[in-house]
Formats: C-alpha cells, structure tokens, sequence
C-alpha cells in the first residue's frame, strides 16, 4: 500500500471525478426513474402496474425469459463444452456463427426474422399456408429474444472451461467413467458458478431487449408488447407516470440481477481460492 | 475424431429445437376454440384516444346489437411503418391510417387489399378529417400568425420527418400549398420558401407524437406545426394555459384514411364485425366520438354541435393542389424529390 506516489490532491481529485461521473450517469437516471414513477404517490403507482396492458406485457416479458434463459443456457454448455475440450474442423467457425448476434444491431437482428418469416420473406407463404404465425405474434418476440442473447452464456463459460484444462476429464475418463457420466460429474460442476453468472446476464438482457422485439413484435397492446416497448408506449401516450412506473420494474429487475451477480461473484472469488 | 460428430449433432438439435418449440407452442394455443371475437386496429401515433373511445363504444353497440362480444386489439405508430408492418405479416383486420398512399402500398405490394379500396367507403375512405395547425407557447412570444412567420429567421420549428410520418407529410404540403398560392407557382420561390421553414427545424423526429414530445416535454422549439386533434390534446389535458393554437390563414385537408384487410378478414371469418367497426365510424355515434377527439367530423350534423370547435379555414386539397398522393409522393418525398432537395442546401 506504501506504494502510492500521487500527491494526495490527486488522488482526491481522480475518486470525485468517478464518484461524480458515477452518480451523474447512474445514480441519478436511476433516482429520477423512481421519483417520476412515485410523483403521484404510491396508490397509483401500484394501480397502474395493475393495468391489463401493464400485467400482459409482464407476462410476455417473464414467458420469452423462461423460454430464451433455458435454451441458451443448453446451448451455452453443449457448445462451450465442444469448443473448449474438443478439437475439430469448423471450430473457430462456430465461435464467429456465436458471436454474431453480439456485432450485430438488434434492429438488424429482428430484420432478419422479418426477411425470413415475414409475409414476404422466405419462409412467409408456406408458414401462412399452414397457418403458424411466427412474426407479430410471441414466437417471433421469443426468436428474436433468443437470438440476441444467444452468445451471452456460450461466452461466460469459454475461458472458464478452457482454464480448467482437460486433465480431469482425462483422469474421470482412464478411470472408466462414460463421457455422459464425465460431463455430468466433472464437466459440469467445474463450472456451475459460471452457469449461473452466464444465467443472470443473458436473463437481464432477455427482459430488457428493445430493439430486436420493436421490429417484430407488431406493438399490439395486451397480446405482443413487452415490458421495454410498454413503456415506450405509455411514454408515448403522455402517460409519464405509468411508463416510468412501468420503467421501474425493469430497474428493480436490473438492480436485483445486479445484486444477484456480485453474490455469484463473491463466491467465484472465494471458491476459486 | 467420433466425438466431434456428436458434438456437431447437438449442436444442430439445439437449433432446431430452439426453432421448433415456440413455433409448437403458438399452434397448439391456436387450436383452443375461440368465445369471443378479437379485431386487429392497426392505426397510426395520434388517434390512440380516439380509438380507446371508439373501440368501448363499438363493443357495446355489437353487443346489444347481436348478442356477441367483440374485442378489439390496437396497434400504434408511425403511418409508414404501420403499413409496413402489415405488409410483412401484421394481420390486420382493419387498417386506419394517416394517408392513402399508405392504404395504397399495402394494396400495391399485396394482395391483402384490392386497388380500388377508396371507393368502397364515402368521402375516400376518410370517416373523419383533420387539418394542420400550428401550436405556439402561451402569450405567443414569437407572434406567429401564418406560414411567412415559419421561415423568418430565429424562429424554431418543430415537424417531424416526412420521409417517415404521414402527418409530416401533410405538414409540408400545406406549407408548400401556402407557398403556391402566395408566389402564384413561380416554383424556385416556392422551393425557397419552404426550405426557409426547414433550415428552422432544430429536430427532426420520426412520428408526429415524436415531434408533439419534443416540443411539449423536452420544451424545444417556438411553434409545432401540428396535426389539428394532436394540438388540442395538448392544449387541454397536457398543458392547460401553456400553449394555444393558432389557425394559419390556408391549410390543408388532411383525410385519414381507413380500409378493410380483405385476405385477412376472410382468414379470421370476421369480415362482418371488421365491415360493421369502419361503418360505425360514419354513424352519427362514431362522428361524435370523432369530434370529441378533435377529429373533424364529416356529418354536417355533428359537425353543427361541435361547429365552435373547429375554426373554419381556407383548405386545400391532395387532389386538387397535388394531384393525388401517389403524384405528390413521387415529386416531393421519393428519393431525389423536393424534400431531400431543399433539405440539402442546408
């Protein structure tokens, strides 16, 4: 600790500038979220969270979560496991095709299931033909969801997985254990905090995506908007209390998943020691 | 090596499954027999309150009138993307929007709707009109009066984008019809004219409800040129006694359009109730919850109950100034057009 050289001054001066900057661009959206949700009062904060619009898009937004959170919480492990213990051909191509959805714009993204399943897209007449609504209907807000959150997990557990190495799969292996029985028993436990960190990320942008589920969700009221556009939406209709009572439930979430993750943080530290 | 096979396998399950499984779940909700009848309004930003009356009133009449009940599901936002979206899939049972070019591309680029949709409903479709008008701040610091108080320098304009919204659109012609008049069609005075507006325009927004935004919340910009109902909801529930509107001496007719989705209609079996909404919308009911939106009313009858409401105005028409909207879009709003000439010399 002795080591400091900066003259107290500066030292001082760099800690107001981040707590400044800090509390400028977070604290304070964050207060002000909150402080035009609650400038009516708590009564009717709490009645226009309980709007049939309001309820409608919480369900949509935790239905897409549950269904995007476990599908690329499989896909995560399953390719994480591919690439960082095997070797074969196509392999920094699957890792290009994972990131994608990252360099991509989310406008862009959803875009992309409008061209196919769209009316006009590719996939648009024989899906119409046997009458599956993909695009402005919940299966496109889930697509895209699933879409753009699809690297999230894969990433977190890459590096983890390719630091342990292979050797206790190799010893599990010697020692007569099946790969099935090696995955479930050394793989997967190796890594199980690396799952829920991944879990927590790729569920906070899953709840929060606007841009990719503006495009195709079609903003019909009650049926296919999520939390994010019903807030536009409220906003909007020059109804600023109910969007930013609206908004705070996304920040809460936000806020909870952030608590959530420095938990799962701590323990990583403390467990990786 | 055998085990990269396998992993190339699950890794296409999870794909496929990742497809599959939402797609089977919507399928299976949609073998659930259906009680009551849903319609799908797909509108444009400024007549959400319209329609949140509108829909009550039509729900209550259907049902005492059949028997049935009838819900019906909105959807808002700019005129141009609305359309859009209804042509890439958006399954409409009725389309109301801000123009008919925008009717007119869904009937261009599908067969969703037949080319001679105008005519299937009085006065072109249009149930209620509108007209532009301009919004100024209390005491009107900046004394606007008329479309010449717009290009005079120092004064902020606020208008959204017409390449994007339909009421922006209207919002430019009637400028560019004042200038006609005034320069006696001398178009480079015209185009001048107008450009002036423009280079007054500090934000360019999207939507019309974009724009109304702008000015009223974020407090941007001297005069809004508004549609004449978005003004009023200003006026009266969101600013009382901070703004007020002033009429220019020409504006234009601007008719809201409305049109059924046959395709869709006949796929949902609802072409009765959705044929049953858009004619309610001309009952002397449907007029008056128009007026009491601010939506010019077409029934001479209602339009003399709510006669204080709506100054009368010198109006031009698409028609007549323009001829048409398909001729007016291409010369003012398509690429190279006058809009992206004047909006260049910047």
């Amino acid at each position: 600790m002795g080591a400091r050289t900066e003259p107290k001054i500066i030292q001082y001066l760099l800690i107001f500038l981040a707590l400044a900057f800090f509390s400028l661009f977070i604290v304070l959206p964050l207060v002000c979220v909150f402080h035009n949700a609650l400038a009516k009062g708590w009564s009717i904060y709490l009645t226009t969270l309980q709007d049939k619009d309001a309820i409608s898009a919480m369900k949509l937004t935790m239905i897409t979560a549950l269904v995007a959170v476990p599908l690329n919480l499989v896909f995560g492990v399953v390719a994480s496991w591919a690439i960082a213990k095997f070797d074969f051909r196509g392999k920094n191509f699957l890792l290009t095709l994972i990131d994608l959805p990252l360099s991509v714009s989310p406008v862009i993204a959803g875009l992309i299931f409008i061209l196919l399943f769209g009316a006009q897209g590719l996939l648009g007449p024989w899906l119409m033909a046997h009458n599956i609504k993909i695009v402005f209907a919940m299966p496109a807000v889930i697509l895209v969801t699933i879409f753009v959150t699809f690297p999230i997990v894969a990433r977190e557990l890459i590096p983890i997985m390719k630091s342990q190495g292979n050797e206790e799969e190799e010893a599990a292996i010697t020692l007569g254990a099946s790969g099935w029985k090696t995955f479930w028993l050394v793989s997967v436990p190796n890594i199980r905090w690396g799952i829920l960190y991944g879990i927590i990320l790729c569920n906070a942008r899953a709840m929060g995506e606007f841009g990719a589920v503006s495009v195709v969700s079609g903003h019909i009221r009650g049926l296919t908007n999520t939390l994010p556009l019903h807030v536009e939406i409220l906003y909007n209709e020059y109804q600023s209390v109910a969007a930013f009572a609206a908004a705070s439930i996304l920040a809460l979430l936000a806020i909870f998943t952030l608590i959530a993750k420095s938990i799962v943080e701590t323990v990583i530290v403390r467990k990786s020691i | 090596m055998k085990k990269s096979w396998l992993m190339g396998c699950i890794t296409i399950l999870i794909f496929g499954l990742a497809f599959i499984l939402p797609a089977s779940a919507q399928n299976a909700t949609q073998n659930i027999p259906q009680t009551k009848i849903t319609l799908l309004n797909v509108s444009y930003d400024p007549t959400r309150e319209l329609y949140q009356a509108f829909n009550k009133a039509f729900a209550d009449n259907w049902l005492t009138k059949t028997g049935n009940t009838v819900e019906i599901n909105q959807s808002h936002g700019g005129s141009g993307k609305q359309a859009r979206a209804v042509i890439d899939g958006l399954e409409a049972d009725v389309v109301t929007l801000a123009l008919a070019y925008d009717i007119d591309s869904i009937a261009n680029l599908t067969d969703l709707i037949p080319k001679d949709w105008q005519k299937r409903l009085l006065h072109n479709s249009a149930p209620y009109t509108s007209t532009i008008v301009f919004l100024v701040r209390k005491g009107n610091p900046k004394n606007i009066k008329d479309w010449d108080d717009l290009a005079k320098h120092g004064v902020s304009v606020i208008t959204p984008n017409p390449k994007t919204s339909g009421g922006a659109r209207w919002n430019y012609l009637a400028a560019w019809g004042y200038a006609l008049k005034k320069f006696g069609n001398e178009e480079n005075k015209v185009k001048e004219f107008v450009s002036e507006i423009y280079k007054n325009v500090p934000v360019l927004d999207s939507g019309a409800r974009g724009s109304t935004t702008t000015f009223v919340e974020r407090k941007i910009g001297d005069v809004l040129i508004a549609w004449e109902n978005e003004a009023y909801l200003v006026v009266n529930q969101l600013g009382k006694g901070e703004y007020e509107i002033v009429m220019p001496s020409m504006s234009i007719l601007a008719e809201p359009s409305v049109a059924l989705v046959d395709k869709n209609v006949d796929r949902h079996g609802t072409r009765e109730v959705a044929k049953a909404y858009l004619e309610y919308l001309y009952s002397e009911a449907g007029q008056e919850i128009a007026a009491k939106n601010y939506y010019r009313p077409r029934l001479e009858s209602v339009m003399a109950k709510y006669a204080s409401k709506f100054q009368k105005v010198e109006l031009i028409t698409i028609d007549e100034v323009f001829g048409g909207w398909a001729n007016a879009q291409k010369t003012h709003f398509a690429d190279k057009g006058t809009f992206d000439q004047i909006y260049q010399v910047k």
